[in-house]
């Protein structure tokens, strides 16, 4: 009975529990973790306390209303009511907010620091291009990291449809547009873990394009894009056999390990896949077996995706590569 | 003109200050398209065209008003309760009078909020 009544209370808790987790987390604008996003909270806080008031005040008016039956208002009086509280008022608010939102706008568009990082859309994943100041630029796919406190410049572009760039936690979106370069600056203010995502409709696997952002230090950030730029690791002898299923398989032809033979451009450049927090763009952690499953099952795993299914290669020679892909650090 | 001093309220007197926001709305933003396009980069001077919108606001607001004065001669200074719907001449202008000027005031409002980005544009980015 007790355990009933608990449940119950649980249940009906659960609507309310699921509109918190909303306001914290890797990927919420109410748990800001970026110089524009706080703006954007703010506002959305200080609008939504408003919006609390007048809601409170025009309900009090009704049922005020309602209670004054049978006493009509003189002409004059509802006018007036008519005239400044649906008129004027809302008028200069509306004026009020506008202005605050323009004057927002240079600040959080004022040019980035000097590391500009390219990101272009693909069908379903991200292309990521690191262009350091004064060093030569660094491929990567599918996960950022930036330092903390820096203003960083991103240009956006596509090749296939249109794409959205999103880091909720950061900043606002960006759509990327096939012919064209959008340009997007983020000032992360905290170190974390955050999740971005494509924010606009792209095709079957639209909800399956992330990716993961990491926040540093800017020391540690530096550190990391030596690394990046860094070919492969040398081969762990255990891995050997992985490395030659791989190229022998031609995944070489779509994707690059840089200090090996494959230096395919159609999908991510798998360098140092195994850095990455997740596989196949934000969907998958970055175990073996996820590598394996998506090997040889990527059209259930993300339908339309521009890589061919492996479910016909022995067992053992799909678990060679994700083992192999394993050890690119 | 359309809002030149008229005797009867008309469907053009009512469509004027409408069509007023639209042109200075079309001027303002293909004045900022033009500006930003050929000044080459993103750090162009914007004041010169800050004086052009200032320049096109002016005499847009300045029309609605003119166009408000009018409405106001249609719809017989108030001197008779909405809702105007008697199939009289007189209805039909106070009418078209009351309409003309609430219009002036939204269209008034619209044009100062088309030019307020002027103020604090600092790219064109
Ligand atoms: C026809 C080109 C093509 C071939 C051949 C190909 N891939 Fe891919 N691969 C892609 C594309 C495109 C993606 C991105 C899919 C997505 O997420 O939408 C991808 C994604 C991946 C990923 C996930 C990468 C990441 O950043 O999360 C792995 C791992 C991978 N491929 C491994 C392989 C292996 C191993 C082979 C060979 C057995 C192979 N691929 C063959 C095109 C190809
Ligand atoms: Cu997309």
């Amino acid at each position: 009975m007790e355990q009933r009544t608990v449940t119950g209370r649980a249940m009906r808790a659960m609507p309310l529990a699921g509109l918190l987790t909303g306001c914290g987390g890797v990927q919420s604008a109410l748990d800001p973790a970026g110089f524009e996003a706080e703006q954007v909270a703010r506002l959305f806080w200080a609008m939504l306390i408003a919006s609390g008031v007048i809601w409170v005040l025009v309900l009090g008016l009704a049922s005020y209303a309602a209670r004054r039956r049978g006493q009509p208002w003189s002409q004059q009086g509802a006018s007036r009511l008519i005239v400044w509280a649906g008129a004027v008022v809302p008028t200069l608010l509306l004026a009020v907010l506008l202005f605050y939102g323009l004057r927002l706008m240079p600040e959080l568009r004022a040019p980035g620091g000097p590391l500009r990082v390219h990101v272009e859309g693909e069908q379903f994943w991200w292309r990521v291009r690191y262009h350091p100041p004064g060093g030569a630029p660094v491929e990567s796919a599918n996960a950022l990291v930036l330092p903390v406190g820096q203003r960083v410049e991103f240009s956006l572009s596509t090749r296939d449809v249109i794409h959205s760039f999103w880091v909720p936690a950061l900043g606002g979106k960006m759509d990327m547009i096939p012919g064209r370069t959008n340009r997007l600056v983020l000032e992360p203010t905290r170190t974390g873990e955050f999740r971005g995502a494509c924010a606009e409709l792209c095709g079957a696997s639209h909800a399956l394009m992330a990716f993961t952002v990491r926040v540093v230090e800017p020391a540690e950030f530096e550190a990391w894009l030596a690394r990046e730029a860094a070919p492969a690791a040398a081969v762990e002898p255990a891995a050997q056999a992985g490395e030659a299923a791989f190229l022998a398989n031609g995944c070489g032809a779509c994707h690059s390990v840089r200090g090996t033979a494959a230096r395919g451009d159609i999908g991510p450049d798998l360098t140092h896949l195994a850095s990455r927090p997740t596989i196949g763009a934000g969907i998958l952690e970055n175990s073996a077996e996820n590598r394996a499953a998506f090997i040889a099952r990527v059209d259930q795993i993300k339908p339309s995706a521009r890589m061919p299914a492996y479910g016909t290669l022995p067992e053992t020679e799909i678990a060679a590569i994700a083992a192999w892909l394993g050890t690119l650090r | 003109m359309l809002i030149h001093n008229r005797r009867h309220a008309n469907l053009w007197t009512l469509l004027a200050p409408p069509a007023i926001w639209a042109i200075h709305f079309l001027l303002c933003y293909v004045a900022a398209a033009i500006a930003c396009a050929k000044g080459g980069g993103p750090w162009v001077d914007l004041t010169t065209l800050r004086w052009v919108i200032l320049g096109i606001t002016i005499p847009a607001l300045g029309l609605i008003l003119v166009a408000g004065q009018q409405a106001r001669r249609h719809w017989g200074f108030g001197t008779d309760d909405p809702p105007h719907d008697q199939a009289t001449d007189e209805d039909r202008q106070h009418f078209l009078g009351y309409a003309t000027l609430l219009l002036c005031a939204l269209s008034f409002v619209s044009v100062i909020f088309v030019a307020m980005p002027a103020i604090t544009i600092a790219d064109c980015r």
